[in-house]
């Protein structure tokens, strides 16, 4: 059924790579993610300091986003644009390194650029200060990537005027693994690309 | 005092994560904070609280003197100088 909703792009972020739509953009063999997303940031020429300031997390979302977005329409209302994003280890990657500073009482430094980071959300306010987005958020919490959950979502935010296009999807990472399914959701009514649930699980698991 | 003061600007660039700064590009007594510096923010600032702690075994006791404290690399040598002798 045509919701009017149509899934406008999407990009992958996994393995040492990133795509765009399913066209690879960049890819670098042998290397951790440390190393694969400074050269991404890098070979994408995303320009943004705070880039490096951020947990693993956040620059996976942040490049992800960037990359979605770098085609998307100059006239996108930064206040009707919401995102929805969802993992599944929240932020414990980042939630580890701090406890690791303060699990020695002798050598108690808990550092405060770590600890803003302890939150699963902190990627989405990354993602929406670049961008000026100030609609509607959520971060959401699955076991596995879930299609359903983020279709119903989305589209209870656009059926109550919340958002006039979102961007969503899976931004998750923990000790070196990682994986960023991003989607940006229109209105449109391109049958092609119609935003469903089935489409989404569809690209997540063909698009790598 | 210098080989004080490039070891501040090393750490600080370690620490606060300035990837596209080298310590040639960090003038001494150029203020940290605001314009004409390095941009840094508030959370910036905490954790040069936990450098001084940390590595230099200072505890800033009154928090109204960090804004003199941390204007500058020169400022922070100066002030780890002063805490070493006392």
């Amino acid at each position: 059924m045509n919701n009017g909703l149509c899934i406008s792009a999407h990009c992958r972020i996994k393995d040492n790579s990133a795509a765009l739509n399913g066209e690879t953009v960049f890819t670098l063999e042998e290397a951790s993610f440390t190393q694969f997303i400074k050269a991404l940031y890098r070979d994408q020429k995303f320009e943004y300091s705070k880039f490096f300031k951020m947990d693993n997390l956040s620059k996976l979302g942040f490049a992800a986003a960037e990359i979605l977005l770098s085609n998307a329409d100059d006239k996108i209302m930064g206040e009707e644009v919401g995102v929805v994003l969802a993992n599944a280890n929240a932020s414990l990657d980042t939630d580890v390194k701090h406890q690791e500073s303060i699990a020695d009482a002798k050598n108690y430094f808990p550092s405060p650029s770590v600890f803003v980071y302890t939150l699963p959300n902190i990627v989405i306010g990354e993602i929406c200060i670049k961008h000026k987005f100030t609609g509607e958020n959520a971060c959401l919490i699955s076991k596995s990537f879930d299609s359903d959950q983020l279709f119903e979502y989305t589209m209870n935010l656009f059926n109550n005027g919340k958002v006039s296009s979102c961007l969503i999807g899976w931004v998750d990472c923990y000790l070196g693994e990682y994986d960023a399914a991003l989607f940006f959701i229109t209105r449109n009514n391109d049958k092609k690309s119609n935003f469903e649930s089935e489409r989404l699980k569809s690209i997540y698991q063909n698009c790598s | 005092m210098e080989e004080l003061i490039n070891k501040l600007k090393a750490e600080i660039i370690e620490v606060l994560n300035l990837e596209d700064i080298s310590p040639e590009d960090i003038e001494a007594e150029s203020p940290l904070f605001g314009e004409g510096g390095l941009g840094l923010d508030s959370i910036d600032a905490l954790e040069l609280i936990v450098l001084l702690e940390k590595n230099y075994e200072i505890k800033i006791e009154n928090p109204q003197d960090g804004k003199q404290i941390f204007f500058s690399i020169q400022s922070m040598a100066d002030f780890i100088t002063q805490q070493k002798v006392a």
